[in-house]
């Protein structure tokens, strides 16, 4: 398993979800918090290319032996590219969570919602009031 | 959440020194895993694998008519089990729904120490001193007199008997001896289908044996693990695979039921092992992706037909497994179900008791 780590250029999710924002795109995955929550993942099924995520919303589910966890939408938009590698080696959502562990790309479909969420100072804030 | 403390076995600071991953369980704060579930889970199936289970419960029954209440409350023929031996039972209600399920120790002629599943001890331990009233014995809460240390796995064996003073009790059977300076109560006993032993030592000595076998080689495992295990060779839990609105039969426990005892419940298992069941409890595996959960529905031709009392992704096999009741005519092995994970349905089929056995078997 991955140390603790928050990387500073990413955008945070009060759910422990993050988002790489690149223009109008972006990349989501679930932060180190969360895995470290869930255990050792072991099962994944991407959503379809073309499928919509709304904010707030879960897109997703991951699976630990013991428990299934709804991974949320940071960002509202059309899904464009998922990570099949993480269906067959789900164990690298607990090994690189902000790296090999992506799970979706979607085209921004409102931008704006950016403004919503956390910075990681903001975001490390929340965790140590959880 | 519930407001009043959670309970600590004698092992707590063991676990956080080990790094265990703490959780609520049956009003006890216990460790559901220290490296990972499923490293914990191979070392108990590869090499050995030690539990602290010290949340059970145990209940000491004595007297000139211990024998004779343990007849009248635990299913199985107690009259069979001599003095060193251990048997599994369920305590029923009138009805035959089930209260509980047991392993029972003879300690000596007329004492018997009975393991009472954490949830359900204050339950039990009400149960069996109301009917001691009728019987010239005496029932005793044990709960915190031992600690419960579980050794399991190929290597379980030779580890405790290299901290043991004398030979290790074989399977089902029970001695006290010393373990690590402790006089302990070893029974050849488990709940991961591997050979090994489960410990009562008492409270105050669970820190020394529990070093002494982690110093011989044994790997701290938590409760995700024993779920795993469990269920991979079908042991039932009780409150997932059987409770009070089940009775022995459809649970397919009626092996342990030996009504002509006159057991509390017993008129109620004889029905319905004269009736037989409407529905079974069954193991199934999926045969695609996913992973049964407690509570999802076992699909026939479009109709419900059942629903899935415990399930997990199993370490040892990568597919998905699961126990649940299925109508009874669907309960062959072969037969095809679909499994309703959160509105996805996943194929499977029922297969025959263990789901997992080992290459060499």
């Amino acid at each position: 398993m991955a140390d603790e780590s928050y990387p500073e250029g990413l955008r945070y999710h009060p759910e422990h979800d993050w988002a790489r924002i690149e223009g109008d795109e972006a990349t989501f995955g679930i932060t180190w918090y969360a895995q470290d929550a869930l255990g050792e993942v072991v099962f994944y099924e991407p959503p379809e290319v073309g499928s919509e995520t709304i904010k707030d919303q879960a897109y997703a589910e991951v699976e630990s032996v013991k428990a299934v966890s709804d991974v949320y939408a940071p960002l509202s938009g059309e899904i464009t590219a998922v990570n099949d590698a993480v269906s067959d080696s789900p164990e690298l959502v607990n090994e690189d969570p902000y790296g090999d562990g992506w799970l979706v790309r979607v085209k921004l479909t409102n931008p704006s919602e950016v403004d919503d969420l956390l910075d990681v100072t903001a975001y490390r804030k929340l965790l140590e009031d959880e | 959440m519930a407001t009043t403390a959670l309970k600590r076995t004698p092992l707590y600071a063991a676990h956080v020194a080990a790094g265990a991953k703490l959780v609520p369980f049956a009003g006890w704060e216990m460790p559901v895993s220290y490296e990972g579930v499923r490293q914990e889970h191979v070392a108990v199936r590869t090499s050995c694998g030690v539990f602290d289970v010290s949340h059970m419960g145990e209940i000491e029954t004595s007297g000139p008519g211990a024998l004779d209440l343990l007849q009248r409350l635990l299913s199985n023929d107690v009259s069979k089990m001599p003095v060193g031996g251990a048997q599994y039972s369920v305590l029923c209600r009138e009805d035959g729904g089930i209260l509980d399920d047991l392993f029972t120790y003879r300690l000596a002629d007329d004492r018997y120490l009975t393991v009472t599943n954490a949830a359900n001890h204050e339950k039990d331990f009400a149960w069996f001193a109301d009917h001691a009233g009728d019987f010239d014995a005496e029932v005793s809460d044990a709960i915190d007199r031992y600690a419960m240390l579980a050794v399991q796995g190929p290597n379980a064996r030779g580890i405790v008997a290299g901290l043991a003073s004398a030979e290790l009790p074989e399977r089902m059977h029970t001695a006290v001896m010393d373990v690590a300076g402790a006089e302990t109560l070893v029974c050849g006993t488990g709940y991961t289908g591997e050979d090994g032993v489960e410990l009562l030592p008492p409270a105050d000595a669970a820190t020394s044996i529990w070093d002494a076998l982690l110093a011989a080689g044994a790997v701290p495992a938590g409760l995700g693990a024993r779920d795993t295990l469990r269920l991979e060779v079908c042991f039932h839990l009780y409150g997932n695979d059987m409770d009070e609105q089940r009775n022995p039969i459809e649970a397919g426990l009626g092996w342990c039921c030996k009504e002509a005892t006159g057991f509390i419940g017993s008129d109620g298992v004889a029905a319905a092992r004269e009736s037989g069941a409407e529905q079974k409890l069954a193991p199934f595996v999926l045969t695609a992706a996913g992973i049964p959960r407690q509570g999802n529905a076992i699909v026939s031709r479009d109709s419900e037909v059942g629903v899935v009392t415990s399930g997990t992704l199993s370490p040892c096999m990568d597919v998905g497994i699961g126990m649940g009741y299925v109508a009874a005519e669907l309960t062959e092995p072969g037969t095809e179900l679909e499994i309703d994970v959160r509105g996805k349905r996943r194929p499977a089929r029922i297969e025959s008791k263990p789901l997992y056995r080992k290459e060499s078997e």
